[in-house]
């Protein structure tokens, strides 16, 4: 297997951490290295979120990385940040249906790593048309899917984190549908056997992203 | 005391809750600390597996307080540890410097953040002269600089036994991104693999009248110059006496080797991957980490040295910390071809420390020879 | 047993001790010796002391001492009990260590009610240090860093130890002024408050010494400032702790 070095970026709220330590348990699983890291900062809440996410079949060196295979973005904001880990033949998967950050209620708690959210990203929900322009991405590939919509119209919106992450899964081939669900079983099988509904609408959302994607992918 | 880990297994966890996992089956008793970010989890993890382990934990006023108390379990006979970072770190060279007068077996895992003052709670390694010598005093300390959470867990249990062992105040340096990163490593009883029990025992209370050794009264003050200088002169031929078996080092390179990069901790990995890459595209450079950072692995340093050129890269997340150490164990050798990439406070991935490897015109051509 | 008598628990070999003549310290580890005696608690006892005049002390007994840093003996006693509860823990300071420096240390013992036995020695001053101001230093009192007297709109009122503790100890709690102007009743004060720390409870027991050397005082002069203004100021005796509060 290639190796992978993923950038994952998002708001605050947005489960981009959880995302993220998801598929590297996955990896983990499988019996790959895996390494995740998620970047920290004095906020309890909101802000930029990132991740950085490394598999391996062989030796992981530093933590992080200036120059990624794949970046995953989820806000405009969270775009923006992630650009300086562009290098030629970086992937780049985004939420087309994310013009607006996502809806994600407080009531609900799912593959959130926080509730809200952030207060910060509210000024740019409207308005703001993010860039699609490739060549101004720097990145020869650009993958979109609208996991926001398909999540808020066909599941829930609170597994829109699994429809990307089905995604990554048809993007990298690094892991499987099975694994991700051992790895999701793992993590969250307390609140699965509270609501069974929950584990369905994650498969589910898996099911969805990964099929989203154009498989397979010349990479 | 129910052993907490039996038999061996990967996992898939912080660099925290490897540490909080590594004190469990290392036997450690007791726990004080003090909230600080990046070294909370280590205190959420032992203050909610130790009810289950039979294990104590108690969330002091302070960072003072923090390693006073943990100076009261030890002199108890009790295997006792802390967690710190960046300020906190500042406010423990007090109850570490009386744990080093006194020969006190007290273990700390320092997760370096931002410096100075609180700067960032993410990361740095600018900790390091803090916790070699951060005390008013000679820096009779062990300091093991990890870089992988299987290191981080060897080494916490490794920090219990040579504390007890040589009894000098003993640490665990990290980082914010060892902190937080998740990664796989193998948990273990150490019992399994040959490990005994930390050999801990009362330092005074066991000592009483009657017993074979004299009664024992414990202090750090002395009357005059010449009571203190011969203390100092014991301890210190007692430091000197274990460096041979406490140096460690990581290496890999040829005999033909044109420049050696020296990194400690989580760059140490940055490192590793740049110079095997290098190798691979045929330039001749070698590698080399220190584990132990006090004592310093000076005679390795410089064999390594003789490896390579007598030319050195050192790459750290710092304004030379590191590098200071590194010309001062090389300086007996004659001075070496210095050159540094210093980041103080800030990351460094391996394609930085490659492009400064390349950067350095003077060794280029020979890099490439 | 006599009360003019060593106590058993004295380690003879560093006695004659160390404190100046006049001092009070001995008066007051006298009535912790005899405590200890009378409970027979010397097995089990670990004796930790401050710096500061109170380091002085540092091999008074028989049982294990051992010397801190200052103001930090108090967590040293916590961690040692927290982590051995079988042993006794006596914290050993004076009013610089426990109400200034170390204060937020016995604060938070108290409030924790951490089952801990702490003497302080009030002599109002910083003694080894060459008699500076103290938070217990009494108003108009001249010292090295007070030359023209304690001025309270300047550095406050002087602290009130026990009757501070008194709202924020639980109820269990012991805690009472002594003087070494009556040593039997110090020791009475200090068994009890071993006796509480037996039974799992927090105590502490500030004791008024007296302090000639940094005082310049003459012997009847010493007398009567403990006596007159330190005892009108400090009120011997127990100190009833709050009610728990219903909540």
């Amino acid at each position: 297997m290639r190796s992978w070095k993923i950038i994952v970026s998002g708001e605050g709220g947005q489960g981009v951490q959880a995302l993220a330590e998801t598929l590297g348990r996955a990896a983990f699983q499988s019996g790959l290295n895996a390494l995740y890291i998620p970047n920290f900062g004095i906020e309890q809440r909101g802000g930029v979120s990132l991740a950085f996410v490394q598999l391996s079949s062989g030796p992981i060196g530093a933590p992080k990385f200036r120059r990624a295979d794949l970046v995953v973005a989820l806000s405009p904001r969270s775009l923006r940040r992630s650009e300086q880990y562009f290098a030629p033949g970086t992937v780049l998967l985004y939420d087309s249906s994310l013009i607006e950050a996502p809806e994600i209620s407080d009531q609900v708690v799912g593959q959130q790593s926080y509730e809200t959210i952030a207060p910060e990203s509210f000024a740019e929900r409207t308005g703001y048309r993010e860039r699609q322009d490739e060549a101004e991405i720097g990145s020869r590939r650009v993958i979109a899917i609208p996991a926001s919509d398909l999540a808020r119209q066909r599941l829930h919106p609170r597994v829109f984190n699994m429809i990307i992450l089905g995604a990554v899964v048809s993007i990298t081939g690094a892991v499987t549908l099975e694994q991700v669900k051992a790895a999701l079983e793992e993590k969250l099988s307390h609140r699965f056997a509270h609501d069974p509904r929950l584990r369905e609408h994650n498969h589910a959302a898996l099911e969805l992203g990964a099929a989203a994607v154009q498989v397979p992918l010349q990479i | 005391m129910e052993q907490a880990v039996e038999g061996e297994y990967r996992a898939f966890m912080t660099g925290n809750e490897a540490v909080a996992w590594a004190a469990l089956a290392a036997g450690a008793h007791y726990m004080f600390g003090y909230p600080i970010t990046p070294q909370n989890e280590i205190m959420h993890l032992w203050r909610r597996l130790g009810s289950q382990y039979e294990r104590g934990f108690l969330q002091t006023e302070d960072e003072l307080a923090a390693g006073f108390a943990t100076i009261g379990a030890v002199v108890s006979g009790k295997v006792a540890f802390s967690a710190t970072a960046g300020p906190g770190s500042v406010l423990f060279q007090e109850p570490l410097s009386m744990a080093e007068m006194m020969r006190l077996p007290v273990v700390v895992v320092v997760q370096q953040r931002g410096g100075p003052s609180t700067a960032t709670v993410i990361y740095s390694q600018q900790e390091l002269t803090l916790t070699c010598f951060g005390g008013n005093g000679e820096g009779l300390r062990l300091v093991y600089s990890t870089a992988s959470h299987q290191e981080l867990y060897d080494y916490t249990i490794k920090a219990f036994h040579n504390a007890w062992r040589y009894r000098f105040p003993t640490f665990v340096l990290g980082d914010g991104y060892q902190a937080k990163m998740r990664e796989a490593l193998v948990l273990y009883d150490p019992g399994e693999r040959g490990i005994g029990p930390v050999p801990a025992k009362p330092i005074f209370h066991s000592q009483r009248r009657g017993a074979e050794k004299p009664l024992l009264h414990l202090r750090n003050s002395f009357s005059v110059e010449e009571e203190l200088g011969e203390v100092l002169e014991r301890h210190l031929d007692d430091y000197a006496r274990a460096v041979p078996a406490l140096v460690e080092h990581e290496f890999f390179g040829e005999p033909d080797g044109a420049l050696l990069v020296v990194a400690h901790g989580v760059v140490g990995r940055a490192a590793r991957q740049a110079v095997q890459e290098l190798r691979r595209e045929g330039r001749r450079v070698n590698y080399f980490r220190p584990i132990t950072l006090r004592p310093f692995p000076e005679q390795a340093l410089r064999e390594a040295l003789q490896l390579s050129g007598g030319s050195v890269l050192v790459a750290e997340s710092a304004e030379g910390q590191l590098g200071n150490l590194v010309r001062l164990a090389a300086s007996a050798e004659g001075l070496p071809d210095f050159r540094s990439y210093y980041r103080p406070g800030v990351g460094i991935t391996a394609e930085e420390i490659k492009e400064a490897v390349l950067n350095e015109r003077a060794v280029d051509a020979a890099l490439l020879e | 047993m006599s009360e003019l008598s060593m106590p058993r628990c004295w380690n003879k070999d560093s006695k004659p001790h160390r404190f100046c003549p006049g001092c009070g310290h001995g008066l007051v580890l006298k009535a912790l010796g005899l405590a200890v005696d009378e409970l027979g608690l010397e097995e089990r006892l670990v004796f930790a002391c401050d710096i500061g005049c109170s380091l002085l002390a540092w091999d008074f007994f028989t049982f294990p001492c051992m010397q801190t840093h200052h103001g930090r003996t108090i967590p040293v006693a916590v961690g040692l009990k927290r982590a051995s509860p079988d042993l006794v823990a006596v914290a050993y300071m004076g009013d610089g260590g426990g109400y200034s420096i170390g204060l937020q240390h016995l604060f938070s013992a108290a409030l924790r009610s951490d089952p801990i036995t702490a003497i302080l020695v009030n002599n109002t001053v910083y003694a080894m240090t060459g008699g500076q101001m103290a938070p217990t230093t009494l108003p108009g009192q001249k010292t090295e860093t007070t030359p023209f007297g304690r001025e309270e709109s300047d550095t406050g009122l002087p602290f009130k130890g026990p009757e501070t503790l008194a709202a924020v100890v639980q109820p269990e709690a012991y805690l009472a002024r002594g003087t070494v102007a009556r040593v039997p009743l110090l020791k009475k004060m200090i068994k009890k408050a071993l006796e509480r720390q037996l039974q799992g409870s927090f105590a502490f027991v500030e004791a008024l010494s007296t302090c000639p050397t940094n005082w310049r005082t003459s012997a009847a002069d010493t007398w009567s400032f403990l006596e007159q203004r330190m005892s009108r100021y400090y009120r011997p005796g127990e100190i009833a702790t709050a009610g728990r509060e219903e909540s």
